[in-house]
């Protein structure tokens, strides 16, 4: 962002660059406790909730309810239920597996590589944007387990000592999905509930019953904010975001090589790692915009999530949608380019085979709608940029279903064959949308969905902030 | 018939509403001898713990450690179950490399990896919590209704603690109130 403007920007006297200011993180006239009302009376239920949110909450937690019908017949009856055959055995459960975790990983993205990037726009949207994660990896958690048929087995994938003398096999990338999927969940939780620790305890003081202030005093763990705690709190705090940095590039690295490291066409790519971070990255800003562009309407909190921060995302949207469409060119070039027979004809199964159409929604869903980007006027249209986002979140989920589907048209035409989801697979899918609005909308209902913490640090000096000293400068 | 003993004393309380004041203040008692000091603050201000003289933070040494045995333990739980229990040769991830003594030791990097990761994280917040004597149900300062409701809000606050060496009631109480705070007040144990 600094960078972008020190290029452009014309010299100054005495040669120095001239550098616009950023504009201001926080908008209207805010002091330090009236950061905490605005953000903790809706955790609180001081300010009463909107009817959209009992709106969105009814919707999701109808969803919901489908998933639970969805499961226990998949339960009662088995995953014969789903469309999944030989040769697509996967199906719906992967694609929405990798859907699910990508966007997830774009609230690490901005909790964490943000923070180390000292980028001050991140704390208006860092805390729901984990929550969002948390709840985005328990809804692609779903997936893997029911597909295993018997999913309260579950615990065979881990090693433990057993009487059949088995033991998982770290050769394969399944194995070691497991291990970074429950890592990367483990983690997200510990980064987000570290974070909560001292908005937790505003909220012990500050909260109307009774109920509430013994309730959030035991989630705050008795946090007084001493100096001797914020400092090693925010060390952890530091390291925490320096390790969840790479944690989530080997997260979706190794969920690429699920893929990769077969010999299925296009699958065994290098291309492949670091195409599946981005486009986890690009479906995660959409998903990040779906969230934030009505939160901030309905709750009023402009001044926390100003247009910059919009503005922002939006940039960032654009930048990784372009280097998604990167990998995609990459993708027929080397099918060209190998002279393998089978690369380049699993490329034209793959856009004039019978799954073309899907190939063309991916192509036009990432590719061509997100170019409106580049229009400051259309890119700061709320409105505009919430279609944008949608349609980006139904291309990523599109880059998948193509992906997956390559299985049904591989080397050889004897093991050629189709698939389509069930109303099951259906079912199951949103309901899993059900199951990450129900938790989006208690966490947004109970817990503070903005770190009053960190917004108060970021105010002017003259209102009893820090003016952003330790994210734009770090601590020592 | 004896009176009624006064309650034990924990320490002093200043109050300030802005960082600065809170840190002159610190750096005035720490001139003055003062030794049993804590500052308080909403958010963490960096400036505070340097002016009570703590530098650094033990953290990252206790995460490190904490990271490098769960790496250890990922890496040989997989050498001891893939290598030595029962060795399996699939997938064209040969046993022999070159360390052949680890056996295949290259595809185990990944779940090594992310065993360091897990371990990292879980240490650094239950270390976090033990260093920091958390948690805790009460704290004597709750006991104070101004710091009980506006030190994690508003306002900034500098404690004296009774077992200081140099700490005695009417003196500490007097140069507390010549640091210019907002008030001062005993906090009962």
């Amino acid at each position: 962002m600094a960078t972008a403007v020190v290029e452009h920007g014309h010299h100054g006297p005495g040669g120095a660059p001239h550098v616009e200011p950023l504009p201001p993180p926080i908008g209207g006239d805010h002091n330090l406790g009236s950061v905490c009302d605005a953000i903790g009376d809706i955790a609180t239920c001081v300010k009463p909730h909107p009817r959209e949110w009992y709106i969105a909450f009814a919707c999701g937690f109808a969803m919901f309810g489908m998933f639970a019908v969805a499961v226990t017949y998949l339960l009662a009856i088995g995953t014969g239920i789903w469309g999944i055959n030989v040769p697509a055995a996967w199906g719906f459960a992967i694609i929405n597996f990798v859907w699910w975790i990508g966007i997830g990983h774009a609230g690490t993205l901005i909790s964490a590589i943000l923070l180390l990037l000292h980028q001050r726009w991140r704390t208006s949207i860092n805390r729901f944007a984990e929550a969002m994660t948390i709840f985005a990896v328990m809804c692609a958690g779903v997936f893997p387990l029911l597909h295993m048929g018997r999913p309260w087995l579950f615990y065979w994938l881990f090693p433990f000592p057993n009487n059949f003398a088995m033991w998982p096999q770290f050769r394969s990338p399944l194995a070691w999905d497991v291990f970074a999927v429950s890592t990367y969940f483990t983690v997200s939780v510990v980064f987000w509930y570290v974070g909560l620790i001292p908005d937790f305890g505003v909220l012990r003081d500050s909260a109307p019953t009774k109920i509430q202030r013994w309730v959030y005093g035991i989630l705050s763990m008795g946090w007084r904010g001493s100096a001797y705690h914020w400092r090693r709190y925010e060390k952890v705090y530091l390291i925490l975001a320096g390790i969840s940095t790479p944690l989530v590039f080997s997260v979706h690295s190794i969920v690429s090589f699920d893929f990769a490291v077969s010999i299925v066409p296009l699958w065994h790519a290098t291309i492949f790692p670091p195409f599946f971070v981005i486009g986890a990255i690009f479906s995660g800003f959409a998903m990040v915009l779906v969230l934030a562009i009505p939160l901030r309407k309905w709750y009023h909190l402009e001044d926390f999530i100003t247009d910059w921060h919009i503005d922002n995302c939006a940039k960032v949207m654009l930048a990784t949608g372009m280097m998604v469409c990167y990998g995609y060119f990459s993708e027929v070039w080397m099918g060209w380019y190998s002279h393998s027979e089978y690369e380049w004809g699993t490329n034209m199964q793959r856009m004039f085979g019978p799954y073309g159409w899907s190939y063309w929604c991916l192509i036009f869903c990432n590719f061509v709608v997100p170019q409106v980007l580049w229009v400051k006027k259309w890119r700061m249209n709320p409105l505009i940029l919430f279609l944008v986002s949608v349609v980006a979140l139904i291309g990523m989920w599109f880059e998948r279903y193509v992906i997956v589907i390559t299985l049904t048209r591989e080397y050889v035409p004897s093991t050629w064959g189709r698939y389509a989801p069930t109303i099951w697979d259906w079912a199951t899918f949103i309901g899993t949308f059900g199951m990450f609005f129900t938790f989006f909308m208690l966490f947004v209902r109970y817990v503070p969905m903005i770190s009053m913490t960190e917004i108060r640090e970021l105010l002017p000096i003259r209102s009893g902030g820090r003016d952003g000293h330790a994210i734009a400068e770090g601590p020592p | 018939m004896t009176a009624p003993e006064a309650p034990k004393l924990y320490g002093l309380l200043a109050e300030y509403d802005n960082p600065e004041a809170l840190v002159a203040a610190i750096k005035r008692a720490r001139e003055a001898g003062y030794t049993k000091l804590d500052g308080y603050s909403p958010y963490g201000v960096a400036e505070i713990a340097d002016a009570l003289g703590f530098k650094y933070a033990e953290m990252s040494t206790v995460m490190l450690c904490g990271g490098l045995i769960g790496a250890t333990a990922g890496f040989c739980m997989q050498w001891w179950a893939n290598g030595i229990d029962y060795p399996v040769n699939v997938g064209g991830r040969a046993l022999l490399e070159p360390f052949e003594w680890l056996r295949g030791w290259a595809s185990y990097i990944p779940v090594t990896f992310e065993g360091g990761i897990l371990t990292t994280a879980l240490t650094g917040l239950f270390g976090l919590l033990a260093i920091c004597g958390l948690p805790r149900l009460h704290h004597p300062l709750f006991n104070n209704p101004v710091f009980a409701t506006r030190a994690s809000r508003d306002r900034f606050f500098l404690t004296v603690e009774a077992t200081d060496p140099k700490f005695d009631l009417p003196a500490t109480r007097d140069f507390l109130l010549g640091l210019a705070p907002l008030s001062v007040a005993e906090v009962p144990e």
